[in-house]
């Protein structure tokens, strides 16, 4: 059925165990992105150096989606820069509209686990608040 | 390995009652497992039926005409109120006002009759447990007259111990307004205590009941309630057609809170003169094809028989109970016992967020809700931060109730968990 493979390894694995759910006591910047509607929370921590994300981590609650998605997300940007970071976290977003191509959706990996979600608009929000917490950190910086 | 159905015989007992799906063309024609009624019940054939015959029939607005089809369309209006007053048993038709839904009912008394009445140091009271619709209009009410809210609060159970109820009313309650059944934990109020204590220092209650009118006899005279609000959609009828009862000298003495078309008696360039009751409450186009389906739904509802609905329901909740009781992981709120559900289990499943637990389910076709609930303090209250909730509607079936317990037993293996 098709949520049955909605929950795939991927997701669960970086659900139950993920790699970058902790506190980064030397992060830079930090943001907390919310969806007040169902609760999800994290706490997205970058250390940047020289435009590099050279680590970054978060901490939060909420379903499988967000959580999994966030970690997803971190294990793509460290180490790449912040244009870099912008240019997946654009990917991916479009990847959730539908709007991408086979080359792109290869280049966000594990993140391309998350493409289903499309048929499930009332979960997108879960799957992009990593991203659009990311975006909005660099994006306020930026302004400043 | 564990899983749903533990025993083949788990169903003797239950009295074979009538399949009442057959009513319900969403119900007949798909195979989902509705199981989120709380939020809103199915549409039976008739109330449909009801809907369509007013606007193929009888189309005009009502109570403005003065053709043969406006007065066909004002009758039928009318008729509905008087339905909806004898469904009550409220002593006069014009102590019934139509409204778009419970939320609009409450704000109806806190706007017009609570602005216009309370002074600072007055007390609204308030249970922990109230939907947000019957918490943010008196938070509103509060603060713009600076009377005071005051909250009840339940034990972990849902509960509210009688002799605290009545404790909480003070010389200065002017207002209480509490839901009669929870949203949340299905657990009834002590309504009856809390409006003779409240009386007794010349308060007035409200009692939103927007989850106890479809599953319990209400009797607005015999409860002596001062307002009374309920929603159409939640007992079969429409969304967007809803229910104030006000005793008739309180709605009298109130302000109108809409202004506007058809609730006046003439307007000058000054002011106007307002319609009396219930009209005075009415303002503009009102919702004929959804009061005309109301009435239509607590037809089907009586000619189910209130009995009948709760000992079904009844039936269902703790068939429900039973199933989950035995699975590890997964914590019902509030009381082990079906009496004290009204047909709503919110639970929640160790290391599994209440939305992804829908998600699974409805991938199976299976519908509940899961989040606050629209009860954020009460599930701070309880120490959760959301639950699932499964809430059930006498035409409901054991299948339903199998098909929902068979997959949340698979709900943390599909998550990753080694069991």
């Amino acid at each position: 059925m098709a949520s049955r493979t909605f929950y795939n390894e991927i997701l669960t694995d970086h659900n139950l165990h993920p790699s970058h759910k902790e506190k980064l006591p030397d992060a830079n910047l930090i943001l907390e992105g919310v969806n007040p509607s169902c609760g999800d929370d994290i706490i997205l921590q970058l250390k940047v150096e020289n435009n590099e994300i050279v680590d970054g981590a978060f901490e939060g609650s909420g379903c499988a989606i967000s959580q999994a998605s966030a970690d997803i997300m971190l294990d793509m940007i460290i180490g790449r820069t912040k244009e870099d970071a912008l240019r997946l976290a654009d990917m991916f977003l479009r990847m959730i509209k539908g709007d991408v191509t086979d080359e792109e959706l290869e280049e966000l990996e594990e993140a391309a686990a998350l493409h289903d979600i499309r048929h499930m608009p009332s979960r997108v929000k879960c799957a992009v608040l990593g991203w659009h917490t990311m975006e909005e950190i660099f994006g306020k910086k930026t302004e400043e | 390995m564990w899983g749903w159905p533990l025993k083949t015989n788990d169903r003797k007992g239950l009295s074979a009652l009538e399949n009442f799906k057959k009513d319900f063309p969403l119900l007949v024609d798909s195979d989902i497992a509705y199981l989120d009624n709380a939020a809103t019940e199915q549409r039976p054939r008739q109330v449909l039926e009801a809907e369509r015959e007013f606007y193929n029939k009888y189309n005009a607005n009502p109570l403005r005409g003065l053709y043969a089809l406006a007065m066909e369309a004002t009758e039928r209006y009318e008729a509905a109120r008087v339905r909806v007053q004898r469904f009550v048993n409220a002593a006069k038709p014009e102590e019934i006002i139509f409204t778009r839904n419970t939320t609009e009912s409450i704000n109806l008394v806190a706007y017009s009759y609570a602005l216009s009445t309370l002074k600072p140091g007055d007390e609204i009271l308030i249970s922990i447990a109230e939907h947000h619709s019957n918490m943010l209009p008196w938070q509103m009410a509060a603060r713009q007259t600076g009377a005071t809210l005051k909250y009840l609060e339940c034990g972990p159970d849902g509960s509210f111990p009688e002799a605290e109820v009545v404790a909480a009313v003070t010389t200065n309650t002017k207002i209480a307004a509490v839901g009669h059944i929870s949203n949340v934990l299905g657990k009834v109020m002590p309504v009856e205590a809390l409006i003779q204590a409240v009386h007794a220092v010349g308060g007035v209650v409200l009692l939103d009941a927007a989850q106890s009118a479809p599953h319990v006899p209400i009797d607005v005279q015999k409860l002596d309630v001062d307002f009374l609000a309920f929603s159409g959609h939640k007992l079969m009828a429409p969304m967007g057609i809803g229910v104030l009862y006000g005793k008739k000298a309180l709605l009298e003495a109130m302000p109108p809170f809409l202004t506007g078309g058809e609730m006046i008696e003439s307007v000058t360039r000054e002011g106007a003169t307002y319609a009396p009751l219930p009209h005075k409450f009415e303002a503009g186009t009102v919702n004929g094809g959804g009061a005309v389906a109301l009435a239509a739904a607590i037809d089907y509802l009586e000619s189910v028989g209130m009995e009948t609905i709760h000992e079904r329901e009844l039936q269902l909740t703790r068939y429900t109970l039973d199933g989950m009781k035995n699975m590890p992981c997964i914590h019902v709120q509030g009381s082990g016992r079906a009496e004290d559900h009204c047909g709503i289990i919110s639970f929640t499943i160790d290391g599994v967020h209440p939305h992804d637990i829908a998600t699974i389910l409805d991938a199976d076709g299976i519908a509940i809700r899961a989040g606050h609930h629209c009860a954020q303090p009460l599930l701070k209250h309880l120490g959760v931060m959301s639950t699932a909730r499964v809430s059930l509607a006498f035409y409901n079936t054991e299948e339903d109730v199998d098909r929902f317990l068979k997959a949340v037993c698979r709900v943390r293996r599909e998550m990753g968990y080694g069991e």
